[in-house]
């Protein structure tokens, strides 16, 4: 347990919290504003994957794949929109579920026939693919340095348009009371598009951006969905900053803990047991602490919702 | 979230008594069917058949377990499979350490899944709506996890059992005809008692706070409890489902448990009707069926499935139950 390695395993950390955020952003302003649950939202981030790699083999450039990417993600998404989720809103949680749950099954099925099983991988761009000396004896990837800063960036953007724009302004007061903003005019139904259609390209965009560095295949987006839930509990529905902030603690506890609940288990018991106990534990641990935040603060951290 | 939810639809289109004998036909019927199958399938020499039936029944049981808490306490769990996966683990674990009769595996079945299910049930039922859905997905999932990264138990290559559980010391469950005809025991045994709780006062108050929790409290009676302890009993019979699930593949995998299995055995319970007990068994039937005929057609059977599922959801309401007895909703 050197400090390198813990120098290493928090910038992965970092890594995987600035993923979760941009996934849990655009979900967590379409529970808030909407009261829809959209379990589909995780294929978003599998289809920002595997259209960027799509897109690649057309432009043979990771910056084309980026915006072939991102463009066809928001299409996807705001098809399926004007399709299915727009005759779901007046449904109850039940009916969302269930009609979000045929997309995944549908579009992870159409992922896997198209590009077959085999997970694919998508090249990083030239200027990114180097490391440099983070600190003595430890060298790191660039372009994972640059995934924490454009997630950070995005994040810096979100925060500015949500707190400083007119839309923004709607978009917190969608989600601290809809029928409300309804009733003075707004257009809930066009704000919603909009938000959804954002999300959905958040969402995307962290698909791409994992895709140099993890694997590309089906239901890669499944996991980290179901992740982005535990980050929108912690957080409290509706509201970004919450979803930040349960984004990194997430991501730090998870990876930190599977890097470290070994050792640490082997500090009480035999080390062959912590060998079997230690990723028990690791697996855990975020959920522990979903729980814990539950416990002490049933609406999560910061909650969105006025009532 | 709107109150005119496909529940309600089903049961205001009939009064109680049609209703109750409608449910029994369906279930008599259904019991009749499995009970004949084997000699029936002997006759054709299809074994496939009788796999089959087994894996229609284990999987009936945990819808049945299942509509308890959905179709009459509006309880929308995505995380039920992790009973399956926990049932089918103790077992299995069991097994691995040389235990195999049932009077000790069938006690700590009960016992594992009645606690997980107590201790995050205790949470999970602190919130409401899209928390709730939430909260179970994410304890399902870590269950799943948890059984992935059991290295000692085969993590995520699974754990096979070499034989089945033994019951007072004699193995003959490992006859086909002994072992199909315990599970069709089970099956009944479960649906007997979903519907002598779904009678009671008891089953009474669980339908009462799915309409109106605040009524309920005006009265005097505080709904959490009731719901916990369904939840439990939800979770311990799924985890009966379970350990069958076990037995009759000689084999437990994570894969048990993960959350698109939750998400099945949602499309079970809706497919048959919510609200309907008799229906969930004929929506586990359906569901396996059409996964089997459409694997037949094609490998990418969900590309079919899934539009469908959708098609069901906008446009088809009360379920199978309802579409069978002809009575459908008015409003």
């Amino acid at each position: 347990m050197s400090a390198t390695l813990l120098a290493v395993q928090t910038l992965n950390g970092l890594q995987l919290g600035i993923l979760l955020f941009l996934i849990a952003a655009g979900l967590t302003l379409v529970f808030g504003v909407m009261d829809f649950i959209n379990l589909a939202h995780g294929v978003q981030y599998m289809l920002g994957a595997y259209l960027a790699v799509a897109g690649y083999g057309i432009t043979g450039t990771f910056w084309g794949a980026l915006l072939l990417g991102l463009l066809g993600a928001l299409i996807v998404g705001l098809v399926l929109e004007l399709l299915v989720f727009r005759h779901l809103y007046d449904r109850d949680h039940l009916d969302q579920v269930l009609a979000t749950f045929g997309i995944i099954l549908f579009l992870n099925e159409a992922v896997r026939a198209i590009w077959g099983s085999t997970p694919l991988t998508l090249p990083m761009p030239d200027i990114l693919s180097g490391s440099f000396e983070l600190m003595d004896g430890l060298r790191y990837p660039v372009y994972r340095i640059a995934l924490i800063a454009a997630g950070l960036l995005v994040a810096a953007v979100l925060y500015v348009l949500v707190t400083h724009t007119r839309a923004g302004m709607l978009v917190r007061a969608g989600a601290t009371n809809a029928p409300m903003v309804a009733a003075l005019g707004v257009d809930i139904r066009r704000l919603f598009m909009l938000v959804f259609g954002f999300g959905t390209m958040l969402a995307g965009f962290a698909g791409i951006l994992a895709a140099p560095i993890l694997v590309v295949e089906p239901g890669m987006g499944d996991n980290l969905l179901i992740l982005a839930f535990v980050v929108i509990v912690i957080g409290g529905i509706g509201s970004i900053r919450g979803a930040f902030i349960a984004a990194l603690i997430v991501g730090l506890v998870d990876t930190l803990g599977r890097g470290f609940a070994t050792d640490i288990a082997r500090l009480v018991m035999s080390p062959s047991a912590a060998n079997g106990v230690g990723p028990a534990i690791a697996s855990m641990l975020i959920y522990v602490l979903m729980a814990a935040v539950l416990f002490f603060r049933p609406t999560g951290l910061f909650p969105a919702r006025g009532g | 979230m709107t109150a005119s939810s496909s529940a309600e639809a089903a049961t205001a289109a009939l009064s109680p008594a049609p209703r109750r004998s409608r449910e029994t036909l369906i279930a008599a019927i259904a019991f009749l069917l499995f009970a004949a199958l084997p000699p029936v399938a002997s006759a054709m020499n299809d074994t496939f058949l009788v796999f089959f039936a087994i894996r229609v029944m284990v999987f009936a049981i945990a819808a049945v377990s299942l509509s308890l808490i959905l179709g009459f306490g509006a309880l929308v769990s995505f995380g039920h499979a992790a009973y399956l996966g926990l049932g089918a683990y103790s077992v299995a674990i069991l097994a691995e350490h040389g235990y195999w009769d049932v009077t000790i595996s069938l006690p700590v079945t009960l016992l594992v899944c009645g606690l997980f299910a107590a201790v995050t049930g205790a949470i999970s039922l602190k919130t409401r709506g899209v928390y709730f859905i939430m909260i179970t997905l994410a304890f399902g999932q870590m269950a799943y996890y948890t059984a992935t990264s059991l290295s000692a138990y085969g993590g995520d290559d699974g754990l096979t059992m070499w034989g089945r559980t033994e019951i007072f010391g004699s193995s003959v469950l490992g006859d086909r005809t002994t072992f199909y005809y315990v599970v069709l025991g089970v099956l009944l045994l479960s649906y007997v008692v979903a519907r002598m709780i779904v009678a009671s006062r008891f089953g009474r108050v669980l339908q009462g706070a799915k309409q109106s929790e605040m009524r309920l409290r005006a009265i005097g009676i505080d709904p959490y409890w009731y719901r916990l302890v369904a939840y439990v009993i939800a979770g311990m019979m799924a985890g009966l489902a379970g350990a069958l699930l076990a037995n009759a593949a000689e084999f437990v995998s994570p894969a048990y448990m993960s959350w698109h299995r939750s998400g099945e055995l949602i499309v079970m319970v809706v497919l048959g009707g919510l609200g309907s007990l008799a229906g969930s068994i004929v929506g586990a039937a359906t569901f396996l069926v059409l996964e089997e005929v459409l694997a037949h057609f094609t490998e990418h059977w969900r590309l079919i499935f899934g539009p469908l599922l959708v098609l069901v959801v906008l446009f088809g309401k009360g379920g199978l139950t309802a579409m069978l007895g002809g009575g459908r909703k008015n409003g």
